[in-house]
């Protein structure tokens, strides 16, 4: 009974483990890096034009400083943008 | 002032905030601390005022009035005691001859234990009987 | 089943070895497979250790007393739920239990980002499995839960220590575990962001429902910790500043002060170096923590494992802090700012100073819980220090950090101006004013530190409520929404900001709770005899009559004595009734008497508490069983002389045990003597679990994934936006 239990247990180790040499051929579906890195910062960087937005609203950004902010904020997203289109 | 220079007054401010606090750490840690003794030694060196953690055996034969106990503690091996005086709940394996541990207080001849901190050392197991 | 549990472990050994070394060898060579190999290693190294689990879970719920652990850790007689947990009541079990939850998280991490962080996952895999390996190799050569019973076979075992018996106490350790091996997490991509030399935020967006999933479950810890304090060891308080508890609490503030300083760097890109020691220091604290709770270097009520593994923690705390500081080091040029601190009127300023007053606290902490090493290390003697030192530094920035939770919400990014600040603290500031002055009208002005927190709450329930009114108000004017619906898509779009504030709310409230029981409680120790009372916080108690009960475990077995106390508590001519008992296990020592092992064995409180939102009521008995001692030295003298004569069959023997406790017992409650009471009325302790939970709500609104789709929509909103205004050169 205790062998049978380490034996499938080794089994079923050693076939999770060689799996990736197995397939060696097809080459795993991977994001670029970079792809995934800027569109988390596309990401980022919406969250925060929102925050500023909401920070305004609530009245702790005066309207000149959230225009000013909101102004870069916007410039950053669209830089992202641009470099995401280059690499696409 | 330029940013290079603000930034350094900010990180002197910071540093010797932890600096201070670090200091303040280390001074009342020492003052405040109390010293693990068993009775013969405490009998040779306690002064007045500071607290002890006194480790011994309790000799047997305690008085209880109320919730004051007045007990004697010797040493692990060897017959020097000293008196203390304990008020509050007593730890239920209190009994002749268990190792307690209590931070005492000299006052006077007599020993005063400070509150809820009598502890009972209890190497004892615990199991159901069988019937 | 012990061969089989100990093949898996050094299974899980192996593979731990083996995916360090496809991991490394496939970041080196930049060979994918090897990559994608060491990081099915981890999820093989979960599948053996939970296996390995399994099997000791069986053994436990079948009572299995082959397995060495089962016996010294369980019995017959302990309810099956408790048989369940008993598991991690034990040194070897909570070993692995630890393993396992390493295990299971690195998984889900490495999983959710098997396409992503290229260049650190595969260095973040190899620290997860050299930790792993670490725990493995203990389990394997020092501590392992597959030994067999020395000897024969038992027919019962020890029993779990009864201090446990709480369901409380039975969740709290994997709350503790998952907390410690959750901040593994960040450690581990920490260590593989620095290595790569990708120290963008890349790696903290990716692993930051880690941090605070295991910010919320090492809270949970900690907070059923203290419930089983109050309600368990009949003391009457719920923080002792004891090590273990320090030791919780130590990479909890440390990961607090994390979760907040990273929005610095995710905004501004500021902060690096901070921010990745910060996390460094909160995993090598996690594992701190591990240590002093199993290896009982430091006297704690709470340290049930004294061992020998002292020499190996030691050993791996020294390398990872080693470890830490080289890589920090020798990569400062690469974590550079790119940008400055704006103003000091900012949320960033405002940020900064939150995390050095948290770690300052983690500071002070750590000093007065390392002080008897440190003392022993300088002066020769080990010396401890109480409660009363640690209040001294903590109860100040406690305060501290109260302010700086309500001002920080209130202030925005970047800059804030003089305008902006008189908008959004004068209704807080109004509402502190007022709790002050009710609370001086009250009579609290006798405790300055608890009329501060006081205010302090009102100041940050006002902030945070204003904050919501706001938001809501704005919602509604842009969707035209009513106003429940309003404040839920506010709270849904901005999940982690008003998550964030609830939690802001919860910890004031806890804290007016920790105040107002701390500074006002009234305590009495009282010795009574039957029918007299006494007055404590202006109720009186009085001892109606005792209550005693030799209590048999389901299968027949004798389990406890039990001696108690019913109280009746008036108050203004209203009263109620309130039962206390003290439980007495029987002590499994081999000289004691069958009779007298029933009173040298371990003892448990049952506290009676009357909790309400104004006051708890608490009362606790300490019986005195000096009177009966005589009876019980006759008893052990009876069956030994039976014994040494042979004459009495095993049955028989049972049976006339069991009829003398029984007559031991009753004699108790017909010659009732005088009993210790420990009397507390304490107000509003309640609020400290209710502000506890609170904080776990706003934890879960900060937790909960964010559906896709409407990520999606409100992104693609935006980049409509973000590409119309593109199109105009700003």
């Amino acid at each position: 009974m205790d062998i049978v239990v380490i034996v499938v247990v080794l089994v079923v180790v050693v076939l999770l483990v060689v799996a990736p040499f197995r397939r060696r051929g097809r080459a795993e579906v991977e994001e670029s890096a970079e792809l995934a890195e800027l569109e988390a910062a596309r990401h980022a960087k919406y969250r925060e034009i929102r925050d500023a937005e909401l920070d305004h609203r609530t009245g702790k950004l005066s309207e000149p400083d959230w225009r000013a902010l909101d102004r870069t904020l916007r410039a950053e997203a669209v830089e992202i943008l641009r470099r995401l289109d280059e690499l696409e | 002032m330029d940013p290079a220079r603000k930034r350094s007054v900010r990180l002197v401010v910071a540093l010797s905030a932890a600096v201070l606090l670090a200091a303040a750490l280390v001074y009342t840690s020492f003052s405040a601390s109390s010293e693990a003794r068993s009775p013969s030694q405490l009998l040779s060196t306690a002064e007045p005022g500071r607290t002890y953690q006194l480790t011994g055996k309790v000799v047997p034969g305690y008085e209880r009035t109320g919730t004051v106990t007045e007990f004697r503690v010797r040493d692990r091996a060897g017959n020097v005691s000293v008196p203390v005086r304990y008020e509050g709940v007593l730890p239920d394996p209190f009994r002749a001859d268990r190792e307690v541990i209590v931070d005492v207080r000299k006052q006077g001849g007599v020993f005063v234990g400070e509150k809820d901190s009598l502890v009972t050392k209890c190497p004892s197991k615990f199991t159901a009987e069988e019937t | 089943m012990l061969v089989a549990g100990q093949g898996c472990l050094i299974l899980a050994l192996g593979v731990c070895f083996y995916g360090i070394g496809a991991s490394l060898y496939g970041a080196r060579t930049g060979r994918r497979e090897w990559v994608a190999s060491g990081r099915r290693a981890v999820y093989a190294l979960a599948g053996a250790t939970a296996v390995a689990f399994v099997i000791l879970e069986a053994a436990f719920l079948r009572s299995d007393f082959s397995f060495a652990v089962v016996t010294s850790h369980s019995s017959t007689t302990t309810p099956a739920f408790y048989r369940a947990t008993a598991v991690w009541s034990s040194q070897e079990g909570s070993l692995l239990l630890w393993l396992l939850l390493l295990s299971l998280w690195s998984s889900l991490i490495l999983f959710a980002t098997r396409r992503r962080l290229r260049e650190i996952a595969p260095y973040a895999t190899a620290v997860l499995l050299g930790l792993g390996a670490f725990f493995a190799a203990l389990l394997v050569f020092l501590e392992s839960p597959f030994d067999h019973t020395i000897g024969p076979v038992p027919a019962e075992g020890v029993g779990l220590n009864p201090l446990l018996r709480h369901p409380s106490m039975m969740i709290h350790p994997p709350m503790l575990y998952s907390g410690y091996t959750l901040f593994a997490v960040p450690f581990a991509f920490a260590v593989g962001a620095l290595v790569a030399r990708r120290l963008n935020a890349d790696w903290i967006r990716s692993t930051r429902p880690f941090t605070l999933g295991a910010w919320f479950f090492l809270g949970v810890g900690i907070v059923l910790g203290a419930r089983w304090s109050y309600s368990e060891l009949g003391w009457g308080g719920y923080w002792a500043w004891d090590p273990v508890e320090n030791a919780s609490l130590m990479p909890w503030l440390t990961g607090t002060a994390f979760l907040h300083s990273v929005m610095i760097q995710e905004k501004r890109g500021m902060l690096k170096v901070w921010n990745v020691s910060l996390v460094l220091a909160t995993g090598v604290l996690a594992i701190l923590g591990t240590f002093l709770v199993r290896s009982g270097i430091l006297d704690s009520i709470h340290a049930f494992g004294a061992s020998t593994l002292g020499v190996p923690f030691l050993g791996l705390i020294a390398v990872m802090i080693a470890g830490s500081i080289f890589l920090v080091a020798s990569r400062a040029a690469e974590l550079r700012s790119a940008h400055r601190l704006d103003s000091l009127l900012s949320r960033e300023a405002i940020f900064l100073l939150n995390n050095l007053v948290l770690v300052l606290l983690c500071l002070a902490i750590w000093w007065g819980t390392f002080f008897p090493l440190i003392s022993e290390a300088f002066t020769g003697h080990r010396a401890s220090i109480g409660p009363p030192w640690f209040d001294r530094f903590t109860v100040p920035l406690t305060l501290m950090l109260v302010l700086l939770s309500g001002i920080g919400p209130l202030i925005a990014w970047r800059r804030a101006t003089a305008a902006n600040l008189r908008r959004n603290f004068v209704a807080p500031i109004a509402l502190a004013g007022a709790v002050l002055v009710v609370a001086l009208l009250l009579g609290a002005g006798e405790h300055p530190d608890a009329l501060i927190m006081f205010a302090l709450a009102g100041f940050v329930v006002g902030g945070m409520g204003q904050e919501l009114v706001r938001g809501v108000r704005a919602r509604r004017v842009m969707a035209r929404e009513p106003v429940p619906l309003a404040v839920a898509s506010l709270v849904r779009r901005n999940r982690h900001r008003y998550g964030g504030y609830l939690v802001h709310v919860g910890m004031a409230v806890l804290f007016v709770g920790v105040a107002a029981s701390s500074s006002f409680a009234d305590e009495r120790d009282v010795e009574l005899t039957p029918g007299a009372s006494a007055r404590v916080g202006g109720y009186d108690v009085e001892y109606v009559r005792p209550t005693s009960e030799l209590v048999a475990a389901p299968n027949g077995r004798l389990e406890r004595i039990d001696f108690g106390a019913v109280l009746r508590v008036t108050r203004d001519g209203r009263s109620s009734t309130m039962v206390t008992e003290r439980s007495f296990f029987p002590s499994a020592g081999p000289m004691l008497g069958p009779v007298s092992r029933f009173f040298e064995g371990e003892a448990t409180s049952e506290v009676a508490l009357d909790a309400g939102l104004r006051r708890d009521v608490w009362a606790s008995v300490a019986p005195d069983t000096r009177r009966l001692e005589p009876r019980v030295k006759e008893g052990d003298k009876v069956f030994a002389e039976a014994d040494d004569a042979g004459a009495l069959p095993a049955r028989e023997r049972d049976l006339l045990l069991a009829e003398a406790l029984r007559g031991l017992v009753r004699s108790y409650t017909d010659a009732p003597p005088p009993a210790t009471f420990r009397l507390l009325v304490s107000p509003m302790v309640t609020w400290i679990w209710i502000g506890a939970i609170v904080v776990f709500l706003g934890g879960l609104i900060a937790l909960w994934p964010s559906p896709r789709t409407v990520g999606r929509r409100v992104s693609a909103a935006y980049a409509a936006r973000v590409g119309r205004e593109a199109r105009v050169p700003a």
